[in-house]
């Protein structure tokens, strides 16, 4: 069963008089539990792909159904209540908030969307911060950490609402090698242990390999896909 | 709630010196208000005390048509007997009137044997006439120190004291008072001089005084008659609502030709101080103002700054999930954290200067010789209005900024520079 469905989508963006084909014609699937990399050099339309997956962006044409919900169509309002049950975000530059503590970035979505219970929130932030080897430095600020640690924070704030898929946009790209790489098994891990589908997009070679789909864009059209 | 606040709080220190800034700079704005109400109420309060509590009274019922000629005291709008009883049933029927004195106004010709001069006098009922200005003798000087009980007797007058400095009349000096009576006649009597008056500022500040009954004998009325009843209430905030009710009540008396007979003033009618008092409100309403306008333009820039300086953070906020009206809630929060802190900053500080203003008190001068001690003060309602309109308009100011945040498109966010 396909968690994420792309059904023949274009998306053009209008720069003054020039029109500028971000995607053309894409038609995909993607299976719950996948571990997905979107690859190609820049400007061939991950990031695009990504934002109209993670309901940010509206298609130019095309529909786009993400677990069994068309989000194409969705209002503002709409879109973020889906993005806050269903998705997970991970961001190039981590985007932590600089105010809060490690703890409480992850704990975050709990509070500003879930609504949860002071206790419920504990035990999940606890766990999800465990899973990802951060325990330890939970009562640390963003400006405490090195990149490789804020950007497994961004992991558990991105699984900490057990969301059916998550979102990583360049997840590697502001990381060094070792770093980079760590980060993407921490994810598979997740993967592994959450049973959570990940689509993150990459231009680094050895990074792309750690995915067991790998989606090639260029100019806007899906080359072909490969199969690990 | 408390989560919001507690991250509103931290984003505010996120840039300390600015907050702080913004902060002080509402702080003080708070801290004008409170000294200045607390100052010109303490001066209103006690100019109009000083002004009432004297002489003028807190209202005062004329026949119709005396305060239009006050100037030339006429004569021939006085209350009859009769009509003085009407009155008196009527002042002691309203539970709201703690006191009445019946007064005649006049001007004579006062001499000293050699030197001859004009005065204007009010003619009272002394005891009446403490009960409604209490504080009538606090500008006299008698003989000995101490103020005597009856504040004058039959035969007694107070003249003004610069007046009695001009003839060179010292207490106990004999006088002759002559005055037209209501006929065109003149009539003259003798009087001891039993003290002197400092003047006030007002119409009828520089006014001697002397017995109701020896003024019938000065102006030979074979009736008794009065020429205004000065009223005193129990409650003087609600003078408004007891000026009402006995004007309302005056309404049934009407003269012979089935106009009304009298006329009923309170003290701001009758003395020149109620332009000043209402300058000092017009100005308190320009320091809220003023105030108001700090408050709106320091939040309404450090939070349109706030929202500039994190628009990635707020395109993260949405991306992940979070409703348009709880990132406006969370900037919301900030603009009233700030304003809440500040005004509570500016209230504490603006209390500890009241107490402080209290301990070393502000000498004033007001009329000639007369040193006041303003004792500024602040009401519990005046700092709740304060706070109040400090943190309705901490949010109103907040409002497009958080607004602004809520549209924000996320991708358009997060690609943000």
């Amino acid at each position: 069963m396909a968690l994420v469905q792309i059904e023949n989508v274009s998306k053009i963006y209008q720069t003054g008089e020039v029109q500028v084909k971000a995607l053309q014609d894409v038609t995909l699937s993607i299976d719950e539990a996948a571990f997905v990399s979107f690859v190609g050099p820049s400007g061939s339309g991950k990031t695009t792909t990504l934002n109209l997956i993670g309901c940010l962006d509206k298609p130019t044409q095309g529909k786009i159904f993400v677990d069994n919900a068309q989000v194409d169509g969705f209002d503002r309002r709409q879109s973020a209540a889906f993005r806050g049950d269903t998705l997970g975000f991970i961001f190039q530059a981590f985007n932590l908030f600089p105010v809060l503590t490690t703890y409480e970035n992850v704990e975050y979505p709990l509070v500003m969307i879930k609504n949860e219970s002071v206790s419920k929130r504990k035990e999940k932030v606890l766990k999800v911060l465990e899973s990802v080897g951060m325990l330890d430095q939970k009562d640390k600020f963003p400006d405490q950490l090195s990149g490789g640690q804020k950007q497994r924070v961004a992991v558990a704030r991105a699984l900490v609402t057990q969301p059916k898929l998550v979102l990583a946009d360049e997840p590697t790209a502001n990381l060094d090698k070792k770093s980079a790489v760590n980060v993407i098994r921490l994810m598979r891990n997740m993967r592994d242990k959450f049973n959570t589908t990940f689509i993150f997009s990459t231009h680094d070679p050895g990074i792309m390999e750690e995915a067991e789909v790998i989606h090639t864009l260029e100019d806007g059209r899906l080359v072909h896909p490969k199969i690990a | 709630m408390i989560r919001i606040f507690r991250i509103a709080l931290r984003n505010l220190m996120r840039y300390k010196r600015r907050t702080l800034l913004t902060s002080m700079l509402i702080t003080l704005g708070v801290l004008m208000v409170i000294l200045f109400s607390g100052l010109a109420g303490s001066f209103k309060e006690m100019m109009i005390g000083q002004i009432t509590d004297s002489n003028l009274a807190q209202m005062q019922i004329h026949k119709k048509g005396y305060v239009s000629s006050i100037d030339t005291s006429p004569l021939n709008l006085t209350i009859n007997q009769k009509g003085y009883k009407k009155i008196e049933k009527l002042l002691k029927e309203n539970p709201d009137v703690e006191a009445y004195s019946p007064r005649i106004k006049l001007s004579a010709m006062l001499s000293n044997f050699k030197e001859t001069t004009n005065i204007r006098l009010n003619a009272i009922d002394p005891k009446k006439e403490r009960k409604v200005c209490p504080n009538v003798s606090d500008r006299m000087k008698f003989s000995g120190s101490e103020i005597p009980d009856i504040l004058l007797k039959s035969g007694e007058i107070i003249i003004p004291e610069k007046l009695a400095k001009g003839l060179k009349i010292k207490i106990g000096d004999p006088v002759v008072l002559v005055a037209n009576n209501k006929d065109g006649s003149v009539n003259g009597l003798n009087f001891t001089v039993a003290g002197v008056i400092e003047s006030l500022v007002g119409p009828q500040g520089k006014e001697g005084y002397m017995h109701i009954e020896d003024a019938r004998s000065l102006l030979r009325m074979e009736k008794p008659e009065i020429i205004e009843i000065a009223l005193r209430i129990k409650k003087f905030d609600k003078l408004d609502d007891v000026y009402t009710d006995i004007e309302s009540a005056l309404t049934e008396f009407k003269n012979k030709k089935g106009k009304l007979a009298f006329e009923i003033h309170t003290w701001e009618k009758l003395s020149p101080f109620a332009n000043i008092a209402r300058m000092i409100d017009f100005m308190t309403i320009s320091m809220k103002l003023i105030m108001i306008a700090i408050v709106l333009i320091s939040v309404l820039n450090v939070m349109m700054m706030s929202v500039y300086e994190r628009v990635r953070e707020i395109g993260t906020m949405s991306a992940i999930g979070t409703a348009p009206g709880k990132i406006m809630g969370l900037f919301l929060a900030e603009g009233l954290s700030l304003g809440l802190i500040s005004t509570l900053a500016g209230n504490i500080i603006g209390i500890v200067g009241i107490y402080f203003l209290n301990i070393y008190k502000i000498p004033f001068a007001f009329g000639r010789n007369t040193i006041y001690l303003l004792s500024p003060t602040i009401s519990f309602s005046e700092l709740v209005w304060v706070t109040s309109i400090v943190l309705l308009i901490s949010v109103f100011a907040t409002l497009q900024p958080a607004y602004k945040a809520s549209k924000m498109e996320p991708v358009d966010a997060l690609g943000h520079v």
